[in-house]
């Protein structure tokens, strides 16, 4: 079997391997987090709960899919269409292996970046056309969220991309054989986390569906299969940002040749997921506010520092 | 490559104009992020990659986005559908529309006469910053002095008292 | 201002740390239908209506359950038996209704009524939650083993008069003058 990078066989693959790895993260994740609070998670259904998701899905895709009558249709309607192939097209550029991939694309980070900016469309759409309080709530946080938070984010990562002097995220990869970026870039890729948990809006940045507040924020009126869109979108944002930081910070497939490409790649994404679920188990929410200064107070000038001494050194270090 | 032009072309246009007739405004700012993807995508036909990302990231990322989050602000409903569509009535656009198709005529027979080539090679990221940062600098300097001008105000405005 | 954000940032990572590390803990987790739970005996579950040493029913239909019931889920009829004793006619319980609270059994005079350790009461037709006489009636004392209603109380039956039960006196025969 000859994989080579955009060939039918790679394409479908990844595609397959992403959204089955996504919903399997569902139960993963539900497991982690039981052992995280001393519980034992779902481990009922299938071998220590495998098919669990499978139950899950059963039951997603049977549910009634329900249109509030009050609803604006069309908008309702694409918001989670739009998330699902936004998420799903970022997934084009990531390297995965050397001749895994969709395509070589010498702009890929801003590619990234253009794709995480239309998907605040479809938590705005999907919160303003529910015409329900909570949810217009949850996208109002959600759409400044993700609007300022987008900033700290592409500029955490310009320090990587100045260091490579490239776009292409496979030059990002191949330019950390002698050493990861995250020794010389450890503030941008601190940054570069607090941001991607905030723009894939999970906890301790999950203020836009805040459930304690405002019920389930912007896919209150959402059931059925378009609650799973949204659902599964969720999570597959959770496996970008874990290959993004995998890929910028952490050599992407680089590792020791006893195992393959791929598989390096697979366990440091991983090791990022549970983190990101190690997250979720452990730090509080912030406050609305707090998250907007933290960001804008905080984030911003320590970003802007960071690049602009990335700068000074690679300016001071070239003859 | 040459019919994918066509076809983002057509389809700019056509949202374009549906961003105009539609009375939903939510629904015609949605036209007009698509209008705007597809202008990046004859952005990228034409080989300039890094101008179609930037048109997705800062135009149909940041401020549609900004545009949809004021709409929402406003307590917008059926009755403002209603007025949308009293304005639409053939006396109010006739006269515009004939007047803006005498120009697109001239237009079209100016442009008709121009010779053109489609240029293969692309223009990354190196090149647009060449010039931004070499002949365009004074400009490139000057829009950065506004957009501070607008921080500050922007912070003056959002300053607890 | 520095040593805020350091502090604030080692502490952030201290709850990871202390979060992290419960994985290899023991779970608190019991797999209740695998492994069962220990009940305590006073545990207010189902209720049963029990008998007394000899055999007999020991509930004398005297409806103070049914007045203390605070979601009025007992009904039961007075019925009395030749010999005197008085006994239900029938005894009903709607446990969808009941609440586990024990009032019936604080409020029985004669220990009939008691709630034991079992909660698995769980039906699909909501009609088999009303529990009849025959389903509450068990073969034993319950939490009592040595107590008998009519041998302590002064009510008269057939072949024990006033006066006969155990730790009573004689009636006080009030027309004699003697002391």
């Amino acid at each position: 079997m000859d994989l080579e990078i955009g060939s039918p066989l790679t394409v479908g693959l990844i595609l397959g391997v992403v959204i089955v790895t996504a919903a399997l993260l569902i139960t993963v994740e539900r497991r982690l987090l039981g052992f995280w609070q001393e519980r034992l998670g779902p481990n009922r259904v299938g071998w220590f709960g495998s098919l669990q998701v499978v139950a899950d899905m059963i039951k997603i895709f049977t549910k009634e899919d329900w249109i509030p009558p009050f609803a604006d249709k069309f908008s309702f309607v694409i918001a989670p269409g739009i998330i699902m192939s936004v998420v799903l097209l970022s997934f084009a550029v990531i390297p995965f292996a050397p001749n895994i991939g969709v395509i070589d694309s010498n702009i890929g980070v801003l590619f990234v970046l253009a794709m995480a900016s239309l998907g605040a469309y479809s938590v705005m759409l999907g919160g303003l056309s529910s015409d329900n309080k909570y949810a217009l709530l949850g996208s109002l946080r959600a759409a400044a969220q993700m609007i300022s938070y987008e900033v700290f984010m592409g500029i955490s990562l310009l320090g990587v991309v100045a260091l490579t002097g490239s776009f292409n995220l496979r030059e990002i990869v191949n330019a950390q054989s002698d050493g990861w970026y995250i020794i010389p870039q450890f503030i941008g890729f601190v940054i570069f986390l607090i941001a991607g948990v905030a723009e894939s809006h999970r906890l301790p940045f999950d203020i836009p569906e805040a459930e304690q507040e405002i019920c389930a924020g912007y896919h209150t009126e959402y059931s059925g299969m378009k609650f799973g869109m949204f659902f599964v979108a969720e999570y597959l944002g959770l496996v970008l940002i874990s290959s993004l930081i995998t890929v910028l910070f952490f050599g992407g497939w680089l590792g020791p040749t006893f195992l393959p490409p791929i598989v390096w790649f697979s366990i440091k994404a991983f090791a990022f997921i549970a983190f990101f679920v190690l997250m979720r188990a452990a730090v509080p929410r912030p406050r609305y506010d707090q998250l907007m200064s933290y960001g804008w107070l905080f984030l911003l000038p320590v970003s802007l520092i960071n690049l602009l001494v990335t700068g000074a050194i690679i300016l001071s270090s070239q003859p | 490559m040459i019919a994918l032009f066509y076809i983002a072309g057509a389809v700019a246009v056509i949202s374009t104009i549906a961003v105009i007739m539609q009375t939903n405004i939510v629904h015609a700012l949605l036209y007009m992020v698509v209008s705007l993807l597809a202008v990046a995508v004859i952005f990228y036909v034409l080989g300039a990659p890094f101008a179609a990302v930037l048109e997705a990231i800062v135009y149909a990322g940041a401020i549609m986005v900004l545009f949809l989050f004021v709409i929402m602000m406003l307590n917008l409903g059926q009755h403002t559908r209603n007025e949308e569509k009293s304005w639409l009535t053939p006396k109010g656009w006739l006269g515009p529309s004939i007047l803006s198709g005498v120009l697109l005529a001239q237009l079209v027979n100016v442009m008709s006469h121009l010779s053109y080539e489609i240029v293969p090679e692309q223009i990354g990221v190196m090149e647009v910053s060449a010039l931004l940062f070499g002949p365009y600098v004074l400009a490139v300097e000057l829009a950065s002095i506004l957009l501070l001008a607008g921080l500050v105000s922007a912070y003056h405005l959002a300053k607890p008292k | 201002m520095i040593k805020l954000i350091v502090y604030t940032l080692l502490s952030q990572v201290r709850t990871l740390w202390l979060v992290f590390i419960k994985i290899f803990q023991k779970k608190d987790t019991v797999e209740y239908p695998d492994s069962q739970p220990y009940m305590f005996p006073r545990w207010r579950g189902r209720i049963i209506l029990s008998r007394d040493p000899d055999g007999e029913e020991r509930c004398v239909a005297c409806n103070l359950c049914a007045v203390a019931c605070p979601v009025d889920c007992i009904a039961l009829q007075k019925g009395e038996m030749e010999d005197g004793r008085w006994y239900p006619e029938f005894f009903r319980i709607n446990f969808s209704r009941c609440i586990m609270c024990g009032f019936c059994e604080e409020a029985c005079p004669t220990n009939a009524i008691q709630l034991t350790p079992d909660f698995e009461m769980a039906e699909y037709v909501r009609q088999d939650m009303v529990w009849e006489k025959e389903d509450l009636l068990i073969n034993g004392t319950g939490k009592y083993h040595d107590y008998n209603f009519y041998r302590v109380a002064g009510k008269k039956i057939e072949g024990k008069d006033k006066g006969e039960a155990l730790n009573e006196a004689a009636p006080i025969d009030v027309k004699s003058l003697m002391p």
